[in-house]
């Protein structure tokens, strides 16, 4: 009970101080519940594909695989396949670290890290799906385009930035972090 | 409305075709996908009333004051310092900003907005930190600050053609 009072705690207190505003003036609080009431129905509809779809990929996806295809010798083929891995991802930016660690871990290569984290902060396709029907087509078709060059360049830019030392901490650091 | 159709459709024909090659490796995708959903879903709530709070607050001539069409780079930098500093899901982000045009933003700002608050995440910075070191992360960050005002530029631009 404690715990789930812990999770929810920010749910909880935005919704008591949407009380408050509702109480204190109607006008504010009614717009606020319409707004609140219109994303859930929009989440209520979109998520459930999104994750069972992102479950799926899960299971039949194994990351070894697409490991291997990301290594410091995988061309042009790695940043493909960062790009994708990226865009097929569902989940907030943080989610992207801890998979990068697996991935850094298991061989990938950090400027295909860097273009996946790149991916799956910009070119989701879930999130793409929402920006096309949110925004229009010409909004999210040109900053798609702009996007993927941004995302590769800002990846080779970041590696050669970073020095052996620079290299040897996040080496240690994904090292600790991954056998706990 | 469309995709809403196709991504249903493209799901339900998936996960036919995976109960088709292994059904117990289905379920388990399956118990993945709630269990991951299920995970998100006190931060989904809180930011879905949180959001509807902001917006109740936010009238549409004090944000086409702060990033309108006629705000410039001042407000394309605003707006890039708001997305940086917060986190809004996609799902809620896209709605919010087609709202917000429709109060009058403008699509450069909208554009610097919606860029850096995918990839500039001063809010998850520390966890960032801790894989990739200070150096690594606010490298990172700080180029896709500045790279968002280059995709704001080019939003600003086609959508005004």
């Amino acid at each position: 009970m404690k715990k789930i009072i812990q999770r929810y705690l920010f749910f909880i207190i935005a919704v008591i101080t949407s009380i408050i505003i509702f109480i204190l003036n109607a006008e504010l609080g009614k717009r606020a519940l319409e707004t609140t009431l219109y994303s859930l129905q929009e989440m209520l509809i979109v998520i459930p594909p999104v994750f069972v779809l992102l479950g799926l990929l899960d299971v039949w996806v194994p990351k070894e695989t697409m490991v291997k295809f990301m290594g410091e010798k995988s061309g042009l083929k790695g940043i493909i396949l960062s790009l994708v891995a990226g865009s097929f991802a569902a989940g907030p930016l943080y989610g992207a670290f801890p998979v990068s660690a697996v991935f850094l871990k298991k061989g990938a290569s950090l400027r295909n890290v860097f273009i996946f984290i790149g991916a799956w902060s910009t070119t989701k396709i879930p999130m793409f799906l929402f920006e096309y029907s949110g925004l229009g087509p010409r909004f999210a078709l040109t900053r798609l385009l702009v996007d993927i060059p941004g995302i590769i360049i800002i990846a080779f830019l970041l590696t050669a930035c970073l020095k052996e030392d620079d290299r040897k901490l996040i080496s240690k650091n994904i090292m600790e972090l991954t056998e706990k | 409305m469309i995709f809403t159709i196709l991504l249903y459709s493209l799901t339900v024909i998936l996960l036919i075709l995976s109960l088709l090659m292994d059904r117990k490796k289905t379920i388990k995708g399956l118990k993945k996908a709630w269990k991951a959903f299920e995970n998100i879903l006190p931060q989904f709530l809180g930011i879905i009333v949180l959001v509807g709070i902001l917006v109740a607050f936010l009238d549409p001539q004090t944000i086409s004051g702060l990033i309108g069409t006629n705000s410039g780079w001042s407000g394309t930098i605003f707006a890039g310092l708001l997305g940086s500093v917060t986190l809004i899901p996609g799902f809620i982000a896209f709605p919010t900003a087609a709202l917000l045009l429709k109060n009058g933003a403008g699509y450069m700002q909208i554009g610097a907005f919606v860029s850096t608050l995918m990839m500039v995440g001063v809010v998850t910075f520390p966890v960032e930190k801790k894989y990739f070191g200070i150096k690594a992360s606010l490298v990172r960050n700080l180029f896709s600050f500045v790279f968002s005002f280059i995709v704001a530029f080019a939003l600003g631009w086609v959508c005004s053609l």
